[in-house]
């Protein structure tokens, strides 16, 4: 039955995404009430019926019914509870459902909120109705997850035990959420097209900043599963799949400044579009990339190219159709005020400038390699030394000039009333670089370099809140502080762990050290253990330092009988300042076994500056929703 | 020749063990540096996206143990880059050549920059000129 109920469910959510298609586009005409009802209307219950298609997935997984292919695929009887709920998306066909329940969740939040009017709102909700639309139709025709297997067998073939994990369980959905949302801004920007609305980026805003703070939390909680999880002390592989999360997050960062110069004085109307455009269309690329088998090899996508080349169709639609709106409305765009060039427009468009050239490196980075052995048939391959020459440093470049955009007033900004406001800031950065150059080793350019900017970005944004004097605890003002403060924490840690990581790899026997970076690791011993749906190689060692016990480590080697696959389970000991990482290999000998040992300084700060600027955007989100909705009039007085 | 090759080894190494290799040190630590760094430089060929350095499978630990075996023998790294080269083609290299079919990959990041830096400037010199006010 679940099945049944949870295809047709997916059936009656495509029958009102065309309802809200063709009433949400209807509603833009004056006079037209009974069709944005019948929109709204539409989202609530895609709404309704995709989490049911939803529900009905999730209850087929935790009761292990096979007579599903996906669940007999993709699960197994003994799977933990909670594996077996998020292993749902760790499948295509689970994952593409979740795309579309995020979508409709999106959908229903701009039905309830009708920010910018009632025409907008129809016209935005018409857009997603496309959207929705052509997700809906993928899944049922390339990707359906409820799909019959008869007989049922009598167990699953499980899940890749590396999925196997809490990192699992919340990565995709907020990744998901940020890509989705993109959606919401992207469909906002096209309503504003269709409407002739010029003030749609007022609109869009909590929308745009939702996404973005998802996205930012995703991409974090993903590089923190690849830290933990694959055993290699890394937090960036410059890894396609990465590299898919990372363009729609720079571009919507992009965004996100360039509609703040719209909203606020009609700058950059047309830009601001065509960033809302290319950071959803970005994410519908990420989608392609991950989801095309594409990347693994051109071949295999050439050999069953079935879903690839539909999502290519959706690529291409949702970014012609887009651009050829773009084409036919923009001449009709008023042109913003005028501005000098000392002025928050000018560090707004400078911000613009080093995030497209950021994007695009990416984006030519991860495409390059697929488009040339597409074209000629020759490998490449373009890794993390290619990134660290090319993307560092616009990316570096970028950091340094973030501390001025905030001085700078609009229209007409003081530029040495800034210099001589963050002249402290650039003090303490020149004190950070001088020390970290004087003692500490290696002594490297990029190191003290990298130091000094993640000193500027922190201390300015101090600077700022002391400027600020009375006004700095306001929510809108703490936002631009605290995200610019996260970039510097995260490139602390970016410096700290690059810079100054210790590696040991050891083959011990029990009762024998080795030491790393101060620390020495004393091997106990490994004895057998059993989790629920695998047996371990659990390794005890003692972590002494000056002769102290300061911690005893479990570090394991997992081995899922189910999937026939093994995992490394690290143990990592952290300070915030600094990580103590181990990671059990093979047994050599008898009861001798590999070890390896990471000390990663500072590598906590990546990820805590990532949640410092996900703060930021919270703050901008509540500074949005606390003020009370403007009618479409107020606003567009608000806007003269 | 080449791609028979890769691709056998893909379904030799398809499913790739999450064990950590074994150690396979050079006693000589400045050897051993030169090998971990060489690692780092290239690419495990049946894997995504992992160099040498971070790979379980097993080409890659063939090819780790290859290049002890060369820098023991007396050859410089850039011999041994060459050599790899040789046998499997710029795809084994994690930082891709400068060459005419890769212009466009180094260069069009700074295109882009400068590109848009001119922009920026045509831009911000119209915005100027617009009356005040609006």
């Amino acid at each position: 039955m679940t099945g049944e109920i949870g295809e047709l469910a997916l059936c009656l959510a495509l029958a009102l995404s065309l309802v809200m298609t063709a009433a949400g586009i209807a509603g833009t005409r004056d006079g037209a009430a009974m069709a944005r009802s019948v929109a709204t209307g539409a989202a609530n219950g895609l709404l309704v019926f995709v989490a049911l298609a939803f529900g009905a997935l999730v209850y087929a997984s935790i009761v292990s019914d096979f007579s599903l292919l996906n669940v007999a695929q993709n699960s197994h009887t003994l799977k933990p509870l909670i594996y077996k709920i998020s292993g749902v998306w760790g499948n295509h066909e689970g994952s593409m459902v979740l795309w579309v329940l995020v979508l409709a969740i999106y959908s229903a939040a701009i039905a309830a909120s009708k920010r910018g009017g009632e025409k907008l709102t129809s016209a935005a909700l018409g857009v997603q109705g496309i959207l929705a639309l052509a997700f809906l139709v993928f899944i049922l025709l390339t990707s359906n997850p409820f799909v019959r297997l008869d007989p049922p067998p009598f167990e699953g073939a499980g899940l890749n035990p590396l999925l196997q994990d809490f990192g699992l369980a919340v990565h995709p959905p907020m990744l998901y959420a940020g890509y989705v949302g993109l959606s919401a801004t992207f469909a906002y920007a096209a309503a504003a097209l269709i409407t002739k609305q010029q003030d749609w980026a007022r609109a869009a805003r909590p929308f745009m900043l939702t996404a973005w703070i998802a996205l930012t939390l995703g991409i974090a909680l993903g590089s923190w599963w690849a830290y933990y999880e694959l055993g290699w002390g890394g937090f960036w592989f410059w890894d396609p799949v990465e590299n898919a999360s990372l363009m729609p997050w720079l571009v919507a960062t992009a965004l996100l400044h360039s509609a703040l110069a719209t909203e606020r004085t009609g700058a950059f109307r047309s830009w601001t579009l065509l960033l809302a455009i290319a950071s959803f269309s970005l994410s519908l690329i990420g989608t392609f990339l991950v989801r095309s088998g594409v990347l693994s090899s051109v071949h295999s996508f050439a050999n069953d190219p079935e879903r690839g080349v539909f999502i290519l169709a959706m690529i291409v639609g949702a970014i012609g159709g887009a651009l050829a709106l773009f084409a036919w409305r923009a001449p009709s765009l008023e042109g913003g005020a005028s501005f000098e060039p000392a002025s928050r427009e000018t560090a707004l468009l400078l911000n613009n400038v080093f995030l497209a050239a950021a994007a695009a490196t990416v984006f030519v980075g991860t495409l390059y390699p697929l488009a040339l052995d597409a074209l000629t048939g020759t490998k490449i391959s373009v890794g993390p030394p290619y990134f660290a020459i090319t993307f560092a440093p616009i990316f570096i470049a970028l950091l340094v000039l973030v501390p001025f955009g905030p001085r700078l007033s609009w229209r007409k900004g003081d530029l040495t009333a800034s210099f001589r406001l963050l002249a402290p800031a650039l003090g303490i950065a020149l004190i950070a670089a001088a020390a970290i150059l004087a003692f500490t080793a290696p002594r490297t350019l990029f190191g003290s370099g990298a130091f000094a900017v993640a000193a500027w970005l922190i201390a300015a944004s101090v600077v700022d809140i002391r400027a600020r004097g009375g006004q700095a605890l306001r929510a809108s003002a703490l936002a631009s502080v605290l995200a610019h403060a996260g970039l510097g924490v995260t490139l602390l840690g970016v410096a700290g762990t690059t810079l100054w990581r210790s590696e040991i790899l050891e083959v011990l026997g029990p009762g024998e050290s080795t030491a790393i970076a101060g620390y020495t690791l004393r091997f106990d011993g490994v004895k057998a253990a059993k989790g629920p749906n695998y047996d371990a190689a659990r390794a005890t060692i003692t972590v002494l330092e000056d002769g102290q016990t300061i911690a005893v480590m479990h570090p394991e080697k997992r081995i899922y009988p189910a999937e026939g696959q093994d995992t490394v389970e690290t143990a990592i000991r952290t300070t915030i300042v600094s990580d103590l990482y181990l990671a059990l290999g093979d047994e050599r000998d008898k009861a001798r076994w590999v070890v390896r040992a990471y000390v990663n300084p500072l590598a906590p700060l990546i990820w805590l500056g990532a949640l410092v600027m996900a703060l930021g955007g919270f703050a901008a989100l509540w500074s949005r929703l606390r003020v009370p909705r403007a009618s479409p009039t107020a606003v567009a007085e608000a806007a003269e | 020749m080449r791609h028979l090759f890769l691709a056998v080894m893909v379904l030799i190494a398809a499913a790739p063990a999450q064990a950590l290799p074994a150690p396979d040190t050079l006693s000589n630590p400045v050897e051993e540096a030169r090998a971990r760094n060489l690692q780092k430089e290239l690419r495990c060929l049946v894997c995504q996206g992992e160099s040498l350095d971070e790979s379980n499978a097993s080409l890659a630990v063939d090819l780790r143990r290859l290049i002890r075996a060369r820098i023991r023998a007396g050859d410089s790294d850039e011999a041994i880059k060459n050599f790899l080269v040789s046998r499997y083609g710029d795809f084994i290299l994690m930082q891709p050549p400068f060459e005419t079919r890769t212009y466009a990959l180094w260069l069009s990041p700074f295109a882009v920059l400068i590109l848009g830096a001119g922009i920026a400037v045509w831009v911000v010199v119209q915005a100027k000129r617009r009356p005040q006010g609006h």
